[in-house]
């Protein structure tokens, strides 16, 4: 394993105390428990929006903590969901008496994770609504399975939903437009190469130089398919389609087009990507009316990528477009 | 008059160290099982955990057997993460619950705290009989537990059975197609691997058992039932 580390044990509250030197003017960091919580923590009267997970997805979450995005992030063990004391905390911090929403991925022990929090929160009186993410059209059987995972669709969620909580709309709403988001977007994912845990030492799963894992989650999960290397072309052509087809996507919509890096991938590759899926659509009458090309949700050191579409609407398109200021996204300010 | 072998304070205390000891004894065959069909991070999840709640044990002095459950049970949730802190910390909180204001607990009572533990994990993770999860480790130990005591068996030997059965459900995730949990992305390609969280709670029963059963331990009392 080679990796730019000191000791495995130490690379989450390392990477904290990295972001707090970097980003004081966004945000502050707690590191018992921790979590990320905006500078200006709580903002009066705006519902607050809380969220978390295993680490080795930066920038998500916390690179997301700021204006427009999410109030508060609590980082997890790599890959490991963080604990509700965590969530508890944070959630506590960030209150601003308008309500928090949690933005929950669809893991097991993540979903586990902040049931608990918002048990705790609630029992001492805070507002809490919970909104889980499950984008991923990978998983196909949900009925026999934990679910479709949350994947893209959680950076496109908590842009918009971020937008949608600066202008102060109240708890059901910015709630509502989450579930919304959700409900209008899938993903698809693939890897090119494993990752390695820095706990664990060894790759995560073994991939052959020539095969590439088609529908990979953003822990190393398996997906649909292993399959042997193909073109940027034909590996377009089978995520889009999984996704176009899973609908809600139809002819003459409208759609933000989101081609993620796992963490390995050149923005070179990326682009290529882009290039195809943009003509992939455009044979499917659907029009690209934004685009987010880069690494937001990744898996450690992973190659490979995913896209995301989400179905676009008047207000999802202002909100979208809307200022941020965060570490990792930043725009209109 | 009738003999009664019971548990005291010190045995749980006892067994949350061996047990701290077994996980972190198979800290990299747990996290083996998991990286098959999981996320690679189970040994590693739990010997966190379990470290943790040494640094904690010898803080609760109560002698309450309920307490000092509660107290690794928060201390699991705070620090395992994964689906593995819920889980195992609920377990804990409900034997917790179970034993509360106890400074012995008999097979009776240790009967009524598994029912309890088995209940909350259900509850917490929604897993049946049968979905490659802890739970397949943990309901044939229940049962057997219950049953043997059904059969008039003494406490070490009514443990015994409980891990057995532990054990057999444990090696009967084997076959299984995961239904819960990371593994089940797997679909058929998570059959033929063991589950991992239906080893380690295997472990567990198999150290009570361990720790329990043995005649330099468990203490035996005289009960005074008239």
């Amino acid at each position: 394993m080679k990796k730019l580390i000191n000791d495995p044990a130490d690379v989450v509250r390392e990477e904290l105390q990295g972001i707090e030197a970097a980003h004081p003017d966004l945000v502050k960091v707690a590191y018992d428990p921790f979590y990320i919580a905006r500078a200006d923590a709580p903002v009066k009267g705006k519902v607050a929006l809380v969220s978390g997970g295993g680490s080795g997805h930066e920038p998500m979450h916390g690179g997301f903590v700021g204006m427009g995005m999410l109030d508060a992030a609590c980082p997890g063990e790599v890959f490991t969901s963080p604990t509700p004391d965590q969530m508890e905390a944070a959630t506590k911090a960030v209150d601003g008496g308008s309500g928090v929403v949690h933005i929950v991925k669809n893991y097991t022990g993540d979903v586990m994770n902040f049931e608990m929090a918002a048990e705790l929160c609630r029992a001492e009186g805070a507002e809490v609504e919970s909104v889980v993410v499950d984008d991923d059209v990978a998983v196909q059987d949900s009925l026999y399975t934990a679910g479709r995972r949350g994947v893209g669709a959680t950076v496109l969620m908590e842009k918009i939903a971020g937008a949608a909580a600066e202008q102060k709309r109240p708890l059901k709403e910015v709630a509502d437009i989450c579930r919304d988001v959700n409900s209008n977007a899938r993903s698809m994912g693939m890897a090119l190469t494993s990752c390695t845990v820095p706990a664990a030492g060894s790759p995560t799963f073994e991939l052959g130089d020539d095969e590439i894992e088609m529908g990979v989650g953003i822990h190393g999960e398996p997906g649909r398919d292993r399959m042997k290397m193909k073109t940027a072309s034909e590996i377009v052509d089978m995520m889009a389609t999984a996704i176009v087809d899973d609908a809600p996507f139809s002819n003459g919509d409208q759609v933000l087009a989101f081609v993620n890096g796992m963490g390995g991938t050149p923005l070179i590759e990326l682009y290529v990507v882009y290039n195809e899926l943009n003509k992939f659509l455009a044979g499917r009458g659907i029009t690209i009316a934004r685009n987010l090309i880069g690494s937001y949700i990744t898996s450690l050191e992973m190659a490979g990528c995913s896209i995301t579409l989400l179905k676009m609407n008047d207000d999802f398109t202002r909100l979208w477009d809307a200022p941020v200021k965060t570490a990792g996204l930043r725009w209109g300010v | 008059m009738s003999e009664e072998v019971s548990v005291s304070y010190d045995d749980v205390v006892a067994l949350m160290k061996t047990y701290a000891a077994a996980i972190a004894e198979n800290k990299q065959s747990l996290t083996e099982l998991d990286s098959a069909i999981g996320d690679a991070d189970h040994g590693i999840n739990m010997d966190r955990g379990f470290q943790a709640v040494i640094g904690k044990i010898d803080t609760v002095t109560s002698g309450d057997i309920g307490a000092l459950f509660k107290t690794v049970g928060m201390t699991l949730v705070s620090t395992v993460g994964g689906a593995g802190g819920p889980l195992y910390g609920t377990l804990f909180l409900q034997l917790g619950v179970a034993t509360a204001g106890k400074d012995r607990i008999t097979a009776e009572d240790w009967s009524a705290a598994l029912t309890a533990a088995v209940s909350g994990v259900q509850a917490r993770g929604k897993a049946e009989s049968g979905d490659k999860t802890m739970v397949d480790a943990l309901i044939p130990a229940r049962d057997a537990f219950a049953a043997a005591l059904t059969d008039g068996a003494d406490l070490p030997a009514a443990l015994r059975r409980s891990a057995d059965a532990a054990e057999a459900g444990m090696t009967a995730t084997i076959p299984l197609v995961a239904r819960k949990g990371r593994a089940s992305y797997l679909g058929e390609r998570s059959a033929g691997h063991q589950d991992p969280g239906a080893t380690s709670s295997a472990l567990l029963l198999r150290t009570v058992a361990d720790a329990w059963a043995g005649d330099a331990s468990t203490t035996t009392e005289e009960a005074h039932d008239g």
